[in-house]
């Protein structure tokens, strides 16, 4: 049971800045899912909590404790790898009981706590197997098991479903959740994926090129994101971006953004901006209708599947609330609708 | 390329290197050294003292009529030894190759002569050409050849030819069996469609796709004929008659130990030392190259 | 024509098929032939050798010459000189082995000052063959007092970085997480070292063995320059010593029992781990 915090933390390799001061409080509990595109430093945040990586400045505390100079195995910290790190030549329990056998914990204590993970795991009947023998998802079982004996304070993960195949990325990660949730460790969880932090997450921290943008619960994010990028980033389809000139009442100067499932089709010369069908992906619950405005940029309309699409080449209008409209700064900043 | 993860500290890192580096330090860097430095004096008769000669035992080397013997002797040597050994297991390397089912039988039965140290080779091939008992000899009289490789130096030389490469016709053997297996099958087999025979096929794509690997043994086979077969010459011939099997290794090793002439073998040592600069760069550079192809 | 190209191979039917097997079976026998005389020489009497041609069948003389050589040998018994070229290749193999692996180890995981400089001086010493110090070495070796000893026979040849720049390779490609999850789980670097990287290279150090064991027994020029004593002698060495100065007649079913007794370790190895064997070739060449 952990809290973390994260004051002002930075890393620079040489001259190159990656992070550029990042701070949170995490609560006891918490799951925490860092989000980004790849090479946003979300990783290598991670990393300097699991002390894998030095810190170039800032502090990292773990229940109130600075930790900068403690090796990973002090933090009381457990990590989950993108490719599981499983050790090739160990069988399945030894694998997970490598931690336990280190800290020297007695040989009847280090079975019971690798039993009771595999139990959880459903992993019972290859404790005696050699990770090679095993399927991908089991591997990826493994690779909790042996985060889950250790008992740790917190969790890391690592983009941990990445190598898995999409059906069976979807069902690790309720498992994950529900792991989570029943165990109840502060956890830290990287993904670039933002379904997956949308579900995760209890907070998110949104990572662009090593600045957390924006840090909140997901639905508070998708809702109110404070930057351009944050919008363009949570959210799918991505949302639609014009020039303010484009849109009337707009603040001279921003750029204005529109979800797609927030815009509404109409007849010509009744929307806010016209244009003409490109396309239309009928996927059945939804339908995303792709046009190029009249000023020759892109924008997408998700509408109910049912609705009938309009045919390629159809000219239209397009509608939103005004209350749906953002706008953004040269910077990239959410500017307040008046 | 670099490991990301890397443990800190620096004192364990100097204690794992510190027993490569004592070794290589007094048995490598130290008489390396030694070697280009007495390569710069002569001792005198008795051995008490040393005259800087700066480059002139390199230049007495150069203009000495046995040395330059020598050199073309180890050319000649190498020269036959590469072109024999890989020849045969080219051969055979071929006819394994075209078998389906087997050829890992004829490995199995080809690979043993590279555990033969090249001195037992000599040994084994002096005993078949031994002019008094030699059955190789003997029948080769029966035929009225009088073979005499203790007078007669192109038959001296032939005998250390053929002793050097029997034991190498494994590891050539070896690889080009891999580098056979490591070509397409489809390749070949498009070719047999447009109608090449067995040895147009060869000649114009499997040779060339094999290249790489000839070219690589080519470079290893020369390095070996240059050092390794010391032990076929010393058992067969002594490097004789009249010198006619006195590759350059070989009179590293008469001058410096058997004449006693410390200042000429040294500058022999580095002489060869930049033979095998030369021949590790071009190994090197085409290596490059290959990872390129 | 389905049938014809089931094998997706272009192949000679019939005829070409036994002149492929003929064709190998000569070159076996030629590449054989050589040990096959030898075997058979080391198995009959001196009168049969040296009254020619000598027989191309084994006799009855095998437990005797063998005895003969293992026993008594010529200058010194070939069971001692088994020992010593046993101990020596041993020696090489094993021992540059360890060092290797250590200074593998420490300089892909660790940054410490210098460590570039180690690692182009380790990487020097790939191109030069003892052959072509074998003065000053011997010196070095001399001055060492080490002339007749094993150490004085093993320490030179494992000065060299082949080995080191093999486990290097190797290592480099362990994936990092592996060392990473080793430092979540609390290994220190030779726990790391010994729970995870030795056990991981099992089939790279198996494999540089086999070419190591080799190479260490069949060296001639070093332990002909510093073993004087014959009982010191290694027995591929020592077949030469075997051989009479003079004009008397050479000993040869003893000689030849020897030298099929000194190529009989390397062919066992090769022959039992010819996996690894072919596996250490290709890769101590690339």
């Amino acid at each position: 049971m952990a809290t973390v915090k994260l004051s002002n933390l930075k890393k620079s390799f040489g001259k190159t800045d990656v992070i550029h001061g990042v701070d949170i409080d995490i609560s006891d509990g918490e799951f925490i899912v860092i989000v980004g595109p790849s090479g946003c430093g979300k990783s290598t945040l991670l990393r300097m909590v699991a002390g894998l990586e030095t810190v170039t400045s800032g502090e990292v505390q773990i229940n109130g404790a600075g930790v900068n100079e403690m090796e990973p195995m002090d933090r009381n910290i457990a990590m989950v790898f993108q490719n599981y790190a499983l050790y090739p030549h160990m069988k399945v329990f030894d694998n997970m009981a490598y931690g336990l056998k280190i800290a020297k914990t007695p040989k009847a204590e280090i079975a019971e706590r690798v039993q009771s993970a595999a139990k959880l795991l459903q992993l019972e009947e290859y404790l005696m197997r050699k990770p090679r023998e095993l399927s991908g998802g089991q591997r990826q079982r493994v690779a909790m098991g042996r985060a889950i004996v250790r008992k740790p304070d917190v969790f890391l993960f690592d983009e941990p479903l990445s190598n898995l195949d999409a059906k069976l990325r979807v069902q690790m990660r309720l498992e994950i959740k529900q792991l989570q949730r029943s165990l109840g460790v502060t956890s830290l969880y990287v993904t670039h994926d933002q379904v997956e932090a949308m579900t995760l997450a209890d907070r998110m921290i949104v990572m662009n090129g090593g600045i957390a943008d924006q840090i909140g619960a997901p639905l508070e994010v998708y809702a109110n994101p404070q930057t351009e990028f944050v919008a363009g980033f949570i959210g799918s389809p991505a949302t639609n971006f014009l020039p303010a000139a484009l849109v009337s009442g707009a603040p001279a100067g921003t750029t204005v953004g529109v979800r797609p499932e927030h815009a509404t089709l109409t007849t010509p010369d009744h929307g806010l901006v016209e244009g003409q069908v490109s396309y239309s992906e009928a996927l059945g619950s939804e339908t995303l209708v792709h046009l190029r405005l009249s000023s020759d940029a892109a924008f997408t309309v998700r509408q109910n599947g049912m609705e009938p699409a309009p045919e390629e080449g159809h000219a239209c209008g397009v509608l939103w609330n005004s209350s749906d409209q953002m706008h953004f700064g040269a910077d990239g900043r959410r500017i307040a609708t008046p | 390329m670099e490991k990301r993860v890397t443990f800190k500290g620096w004192l364990l890192p100097i204690c794992l290197l510190l027993p490569q580096v004592i070794v290589t330090a007094v048995f490598f860097f130290y008489p390396a050294g030694q070697a280009v430095w007495q390569s710069l004096f002569i001792p005198d008769p008795f051995g008490l003292k040393s005259q800087f000669v700066g480059l002139g035992n390199f230049e007495f080397l150069l203009g000495d009529p046995y040395y330059r013997a020598a050199f073309t002797t180890t050319a000649v040597f190498s020269i036959l030894v590469t072109v024999a050994s890989l020849g045969m297991a080219l051969f055979l390397a071929v006819l394994a190759d075209r078998l389906i089912k087997g050829s890992g039988v004829y490995r199995t039965l080809l690979i043993w002569p590279y555990a033969v140290a090249p001195a037992v080779a000599g040994v084994l091939w002096l005993f078949m050409f031994n002019t008094r008992v030699g059955v190789v000899s003997w029948y080769l009289g029966i035929l009225g050849y009088d073979w005499n490789h203790v007078l007669n130096e192109a038959e001296a030389m032939g005998l250390v030819v053929a002793a050097s490469s029997w034991g190498r016709v494994s590891y050539n053997f070896l690889f080009f069996l891999a580098g056979l297996q490591a070509i397409p099958k489809s390749v070949i087999e498009a070719a047999a469609i447009d109608g090449a025979r067995f040895w147009t096929r060869f000649r114009t794509i499997v040779f060339p796709l094999l290249s790489p690997t000839t070219f690589f043994l080519l470079v290893v086979n020369i390095v070996y004929a240059f050092f390794e077969t010391f032990g076929v010459i010393h058992t067969i011939t002594s490097g004789g008659p009249q010198q006619a099997t006195t590759i350059l290794v070989y009179k590293v090793f008469a001058d410096g130990f058997v004449g006693q002439d410390l200042g000429s073998s040294a500058a022999q040592s580095v002489i060869l030392l930049v033979v095998v600069g030369l021949l590790t760069v071009i190994q090197f550079k085409f290596i490059e190259r290959r990872v390129h192809y | 024509m389905a049938g014809r190209e089931q094998h997706g191979m272009v192949q000679k039917r019939g005829v070409g098929h036994w002149f492929t097997h003929l064709g190998l079976i000569i070159g076996v026998l030629i590449i054989f032939f050589p040990i096959w005389l030898a075997f058979v020489a080391s198995t009959v009497t001196q009168p049969e050798i040296v009254h020619p041609p000598m027989p191309l069948w084994p006799g009855d003389q095998f437990f005797n010459n063998y005895r003969d050589a293992l026993v008594s040998g010529v200058n010194a018994p070939v069971a001692k000189m088994l020992l010593n070229s046993f101990v020596m290749a041993m020696g090489i193999a094993l021992g540059k082995i360890l060092i290797s692996l250590l200074s593998a180890f420490a300089i892909v995981y660790f940054r410490f000052p210098g460590r570039k400089v180690f690692f182009w001086l380790i990487f020097l010493t790939l191109m030069l063959p003892v052959e072509v110090r074998i003065v000053p070495t011997y010196e070095v070796v001399a001055g060492f007092g080490m002339l007749n000893s094993y150490s004085g026979l093993i320490f030179p040849l494992i000065a060299s970085a082949t080995a080191t720049f093999l486990f290097r390779q190797f290592f480099m490609t362990v994936p990092d997480e592996l060392a990473e999850a080793a430092r979540v789980d609390g290994a220190r670097p030779m726990r790391f070292f010994w729970d995870i990287l030795l056990p991981m290279s099992r089939t790279n150090i198996a494999a540089l063995f086999v070419i190591l064991f080799i190479y260490g027994w069949n060296q001639y020029l070093w332990p002909l320059l510093i073993t004087t004593d014959p009982s010191m002698n290694t027995i591929v060495m020592g077949i030469k010593q075997m051989f009479p100065s003079g004009d008397d007649i050479a000993d040869w079913p003893v000689i030849m029992a020897t030298s099929i007794l000194a190529m009989l370790p390397p062919i066992i190895v090769v022959i039992s781990m010819q996996k690894l064997f072919i596996r250490g070739l290709v890769d101590s060449e690339k």
